[in-house]
């Protein structure tokens, strides 16, 4: 199902390059060195190295198992929340920074929704010594805020973005309109699956350390694979990092959208149609005249109108299956990890764990891995202020 | 209207000695009627108009025209309402399109052509859809006689340019700076060398946007291209209450002064 780069980046229809001309350089440029790079021994030493010992990885498989007794299965969650800033987003993010400096570029910019990818990107351009501007809808940094200071202390300049929305979709605009203005010095860190050829690749690429992980690990603690593994989709990277080690099994596939207040979502490949965002063709909220419309939902990360294009292709073709799941119900998930387990989730990740409790509700039995995308702490004030905890 | 009409009104303007200019008007800004007479203005100034088709997000565009955008979106602009209005022009220069790609799908793509074809469109300008993407919509849209315009940038090797510029119709669009739209002072060294190259290369007339915004700029590359696009700076004094007439005569004066400055080659 998935496709190599070879096919220029399609996933059946899905996919493509719908980019400015200004842009298409550096695409092909960026193509070509992630192609070197893959079969470059000491490039894949040296991320390694960086994964291990920057990042934290591998990380723990952990048997949630006092959950798992709640909620009438056995819930395994695979551990993102453990690495160096708190989220699956730096495995990406250093990727694409020894990418950056093999093509010479000495500016990183970088969108961020939940402030995670933008914090990943920070340190990972920290480390590298390169300059480090950040995107940030207007409303994502009031609700994200730790994270807005976690990325000045790290050396970034975070411009927020204080048009239409105010969030995740309108950062990515001024992240693309900056690298259309400075092709040459800067290099584009996108952080999802999503945006034109060659992105979705690279970037699941750069996850799939997620799920050759969790699959090996759990092959050796069960001797046997599980039913089904779950993970929250914004634009798609954990899941797609996660789905990638099970794709050839015979495992269930589950993405989790945000369903927002009810009446305003944020669930395209529930609710949506096809049409070309940010570079790609994929499944987008759109109205007759395709434009784009407003999303919500209490996860900042979460909070987008397209998702990436081989969740596109997933999709239709009934590989994965995707369901959407609320706010309230996501918050239910995020109380009930911390005081059963200890473990404070990311409300983007609470989304994950709230579709295992109900899908072990209907199923009960199930042995599920959840990917536990990241860590809650950049919630509390937000959640806190507003009462919701 | 038709690709031979644009082609007629760079023909025209080459014959008389001056170079065609190109006016850039939002649909739905700043109001839909000041839309209507503000095309009606352009028209007996400009050789060809080219009219945007508001987005909620246009990568391309820089902040004036994003804002003319959001404010013709939040007045119920449409792709039908824009097409009404060209529908019903007095007859004036011929007029192309600018909008993003998704648009264009909304709706099927061979239903935009034929109502875009419908309203006597003779080009469109969708900057997010570049050559390899193009596929067989070129084909499509000049089986309504609709130019599909291809765009070049600083950034475009000889190779790729030479390819585009093959099967260009129309004209080119020369995008001028590695940029967004919007005013700029000065242009970076070597945009001479990269429009004289396309201007060498190219079948088609060329013209020059992103950033044309005082007599200037046009005097500066005067002799490098067969037109200039003007956006953001017709935009921001509309916004500023200008009338068509005043933001654009010394821009017309600059495109018609060659033989007047000497500059022609
Ligand atoms: C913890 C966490 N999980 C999930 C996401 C959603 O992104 P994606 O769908 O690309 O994994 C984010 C994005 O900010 C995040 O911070």
């Amino acid at each position: 199902m998935t496709t190599t780069i070879k096919t220029r980046g399609r996933f059946g229809v899905y996919g493509g390059q719908y980019v400015p001309e200004t842009l298409i350089a550096n695409l092909h440029e960026l193509e070509q060195a992630f192609e070197a790079a893959s079969a470059d021994e000491e490039f894949q030493s040296e991320l390694r190295a960086i994964l291990k010992d920057f990042v934290g990885r591998s990380t723990p498989l952990y048997p949630a198992e006092r959950i798992g007794a709640d909620w009438g299965g056995r819930v395994i969650l695979k551990r993102e929340d453990l690495t160096h800033t708190g989220a699956h987003k730096i495995n990406n993010a250093v990727g694409q920074v020894l990418l950056a400096r093999r093509l010479g570029k000495t500016r990183i910019v970088a969108e961020t929704g939940a402030g995670q990818h933008g914090v990943a990107t920070a340190a990972a351009c920290a480390r590298a010594g390169l300059e480090c501007v950040v995107y940030m809808g207007a409303l994502d940094c009031e609700r994200q805020r730790p994270n807005v200071e976690r990325m000045n202390l790290l050396g970034a300049e975070v411009i927020p973005c204080e048009a239409g929305s105010r969030n995740l979709k309108i950062a990515i605009n001024e992240a693309i309109r900056d690298w259309i203005s400075n092709p040459g010095d800067t290099h584009y860190l996108i952080g999802s699956v999503v945006g034109p050829h060659p992105y979705p690749t690279i970037v699941r690429e750069f996850q799939s350390v997620i799920g050759r992980e969790a699959r090996e690990q759990y092959l050796e603690r069960e001797g046997e694979l599980p039913d089904a593994v779950i993970a929250c989709v914004g634009g798609g990277s954990n899941a797609m990092g996660m789905f990638a080690g099970f794709l050839e099994d015979d495992v269930e596939l589950h993405g989790v959208e945000a369903g927002g207040n009810g009446e305003i979502h944020a669930a395209p490949l529930n609710s949506g149609s096809p049409g070309v965002l940010h570079g790609a063709m994929q499944y987008l909220l759109q109205d007759g005249e395709g434009q784009i419309l407003n999303t919500h939902s209490i996860a900042a990360g979460l909070d987008y109108p397209g998702v990436g294009p081989e969740h596109s292709a997933l999709r239709d073709s009934g590989r994965a299956q995707y369901h959407v799941v609320g706010d309230d119900e996501a918050l239910d998930a995020f109380r009930a990890l911390s005081r059963r387990e200890g473990i404070i989730p990311a409300v983007e990740s609470s989304h994950a764990l709230a579709f295992a409790k109900r899908l072990l509700g209907e199923r009960p039995g199930l042995n599920v891995i959840v990917n536990l995308s990241g860590r809650g702490d950049k919630d509390l004030p937000s959640l806190m202020e507003r009462g919701l905890l | 209207m038709s690709v031979h009409q644009l082609e007629a009104a760079f023909a025209r303007a080459a014959e008389e000695g001056r170079k065609a200019l190109m006016p850039f008007l939002m649909s739905g800004h700043p109001a839909n009627a000041a839309f209507e007479s503000n095309l009606e203005a352009a028209g007996a100034i400009a050789d060809v108009i080219e009219v945007g088709v508001p987005f909620s997000d246009p990568l391309a565009d820089g902040p004036v025209i994003q804002a003319a955008a959001a404010q013709a979106l939040a007045g119920g602009t449409t792709l039908a309402k824009t097409l009404d209005v060209l529908q019903r022009r007095r007859p004036g220069p011929p007029v192309v399109l600018m909008l993003s790609f998704n648009q264009v799908l909304a709706g099927g793509v061979e239903r935009f052509v034929a109502r875009a074809a419908n309203a006597g469109v003779s080009g469109a300008i969708i900057p997010d859809l570049p050559f390899e993407e193009q596929g067989d919509l070129r084909e499509l849209f000049a089986s309504r006689d609709i130019a599909l315009i291809p765009m070049l940038a600083p950034t475009t090797n000889e190779a790729r340019m030479r390819a585009i510029l093959e099967r260009a119709q129309g004209f080119v669009y020369l995008i001028s700076v590695a940029g967004v739209t919007g005013a700029r002072d000065a242009y970076p060294a070597g945009t001479i060398d990269y429009i004289r190259k396309a201007q060498s290369l190219s079948p088609v007339p060329v013209c020059v946007g992103f950033g044309i915004s005082k007599p200037a700029h046009i005097e500066k590359l005067y002799e490098h291209a067969e037109g200039f696009i003007v956006g953001s700076a017709l935009v921001r004094g509309l916004e500023r209450g200008e009338s068509v007439a005043r933001i654009l005569k010394p821009l017309r004066a600059a495109c018609d002064a060659a033989l007047a400055t000497g500059t022609q080659s």
